[in-house]
């Protein structure tokens, strides 16, 4: 937790669940309000952004305040982030606990036919073999299924066009139909 | 050079090592994989996947925090600072009037650096991947992903630049290689690489080359062919021939194939890619009922994976005389190799007949622990002598001066 108690944010009202953190920066409170106090995401299509690698937030936010990746409220709250807010963010992120598997573990013979398919594909090269992501390499484990289904489908029709364009090759050849049994594992995989 | 002497043995020994991973990189082309991606002729192994690209930092890192402390160069040279917070950093151009433009490849800017009181400015921005500048009489050309535009009389207009006009665009718009590094040659036309759209794809028309055109955008035309992903041309001034870097692909082992140094002595000349690396490797995947005899070879190796990007031969005044119509040559470093290669700038010397004397390190210190503390992408000597390197990973760009020995 050195992290957070290093960061300059000031200490506010400890909601249920935010015990393990000594200080939330200030500016993290609009974040979690919609994203999760635990790091995990309860509300539709909004991702988990617990352990989320801070490299990856970091670059995140930066493309939400520089309009280079869209969306109406992410531009809105990130327009007037100063470079330090952006790095005491990504930082204070990444400390927050890792989303959990939902109990439900998923139909046994989709999931393995879906970790046949990621090993093919080698998604558990870059995203790591537990796909908690590395460096600028977002983490995937048990993040939101609709969250992933859709980014998928907008890195593959360029809708998002990512900080460095890997995804949108890595995704020319996957089919829609190979996107949705992605999602459903990553979702619910358990490393 | 004890430099030298280790980057032989190593070029010698490399060439075994590839006899001797070849047939398992030739079993995993086997395996089918999307095109593009930058995962193809990855083998299966745990050390292997431990590797993937690094992108650089979106934030410029503050001035006082730039690792010009930790740089080295040989004796009576001195680095410093010459502007930060210019995020991205890549290829670099001195206008007439001593204004530095700056492309970047992960934003979306062009930038200026003034001449007197280096401030940045940003002259261009919602461009996609505006990775190369180049300039001539005045007017500025931006390269992005899949087009070239210009701003004309820019150096007069940077509080108030006018948008791009676009010139040319008749590319592919692949993300992969699409970025792009432009120069102007001495026949007054623009050079535009056109990469390979992945790490190791097949031969078709329009990838694998070097095109010019007229700086109207008419008369476009391929130059070379087989040429993986050049980040890096510039002419001799010497023999008029254009020498340009190439990237080696990736995968096949740790210490093959090299990156190269190419020179184009006649038009339309064929490079080897897909089926030749580094001038002695047939590509395990395309390379059958190819020879690399078929094509011309590198004039040197710049050692594996190191990326050789921007490079430029030295005309100044300023370095000693054994730097003069010598070849800067930045390497931005490695991702697919377990142990870092390059991150650095070498001087390649060269013979009187153009080919090559020695490769030596220059500018070195951005590796430390395995770890980049910064990335070189590109070179421009000054007027003055003195010589600019771009680090897109820091954002920042620095100054090289020559200043004599025992100072």
């Amino acid at each position: 937790m050195l992290a957070v108690s290093a960061l300059a944010g000031t200490a506010f009202a400890v909601g249920p669940g935010m015990a393990a953190y000594a200080a939330v920066p200030e500016k993290a409170e609009v974040c979690l309000t919609c994203h999760g106090e635990n790091g995990q995401s309860q509300t539709e299509n909004i991702p988990s952004l617990g352990a989320q690698q801070p490299a990856y937030t970091l670059i995140q936010l930066y493309m939400f305040r520089e309009k280079l990746r869209t969306s109406e409220i992410m531009n809105g709250i990130a327009k007037d982030l100063t470079d330090d807010d952006l790095r005491t963010l990504s930082d204070f992120i990444g400390t927050l606990p890792k989303p959990q598997p939902p109990a439900d573990a998923g139909d046994p013979a989709r999931m393995a036919a879906a970790k046949a398919l990621v090993d093919k594909e080698h998604c558990n090269s870059c995203h790591s073999a537990d796909f908690s992501g590395r460096d600028n390499i977002p983490r995937l484990a048990n993040q939101r299924e609709d969250y992933l289904l859709q980014t998928l489908r907008d890195y593959k029709s360029n809708k998002r066009a990512g900080y460095d364009g890997t995804m949108a090759e890595v995704l020319g050849p996957i089919t829609d139909a190979q996107i949705v049994e992605l999602a459903y594992y990553m979702a619910r995989v358990r490393p | 050079m004890a430099y030298r002497t280790a980057f032989l043995r190593r070029t010698a020994l490399a060439g075994l090592v590839g006899l001797m991973t070849l047939s398992a990189a030739a079993q995993e082309a086997k395996q089918p994989l999307p095109p593009g991606s930058a995962l193809i002729g990855r083998p299966e192994n745990p050390e292997a996947a431990k590797l993937a690209p690094v992108s650089a930092p979106p934030l410029p890192t503050a001035a006082d925090k730039l690792p010009t402390a930790k740089l080295h160069l040989p004796p009576g040279f001195s680095i410093e600072v010459y502007a930060s917070g210019v995020g991205n950093a890549r290829s670099l151009r001195e206008g007439t009037k001593g204004t530095v433009f700056v492309g970047s490849r992960l934003l979306d800017k062009v930038y200026a650096i003034t001449p007197n009181d280096h401030k940045v400015k940003v002259i261009a921005s919602g461009l996609h991947r505006p990775n190369g500048v180049a300039f001539h009489d005045g007017t500025l050309y931006i390269a992005e992903l899949s087009q070239i535009s210009k701003i004309d009389n820019i150096e007069d207009t940077l509080d108030n630049p006018a948008k791009p006009t676009v010139i040319y665009s008749d590319l592919p718009k692949d993300e992969a290689h699409g970025w792009k590094f432009i120069s102007i040659g001495p026949d007054n036309r623009l050079y535009i690489p056109v990469g390979q759209p992945g790490n190791n794809e097949p031969r078709d028309p329009d990838h694998a080359q070097i095109r010019r055109i007229n700086l109207d955008g008419s008369g476009a035309e391929v130059v070379a062919i087989g040429v993986r992903n050049t980040v890096g041309f510039d002419w001799s001034p010497v023999s008029k021939e254009l020498y340009f870097t190439d990237n080696g692909r990736d995968w096949m082992s740790e210490d093959v194939p090299e990156d190269k140094l190419n020179r184009l002595t006649k038009a339309h000349e064929d490079f080897g890619v897909p089926y030749c690396y580094q001038g002695n490797i047939s590509d395990p995947e395309f390379g059958w009922g190819h020879s690399c005899s078929d094509y011309t070879p590198p004039v040197a190796l710049m050692g594996a994976h190191t990326a050789a990007l921007g490079m430029r031969f030295y005309a100044g005044s300023m370095f000693p005389a054994e730097y003069k119509d010598a070849i800067f040559v930045a390497r931005h470093g490695s991702w697919n190799r377990s142990k870092k290669l390059g991150g650095d700038v070498v001087v390649v010397k060269l013979n009187k007949d153009g080919s090559v004397k020695s490769i030596e390190p220059f500018l070195t210190g951005f590796i430390a622990d395995n770890n980049y503390l910064g990335r070189p992408v590109d070179v421009q000597p000054l007027k003055d002598g003195s010589l600019l390197v771009s680090d897109d990973w820091n954002g920042a760009v620095y100054r090289v001066t020559y200043k004599g020995k025992g100072k």
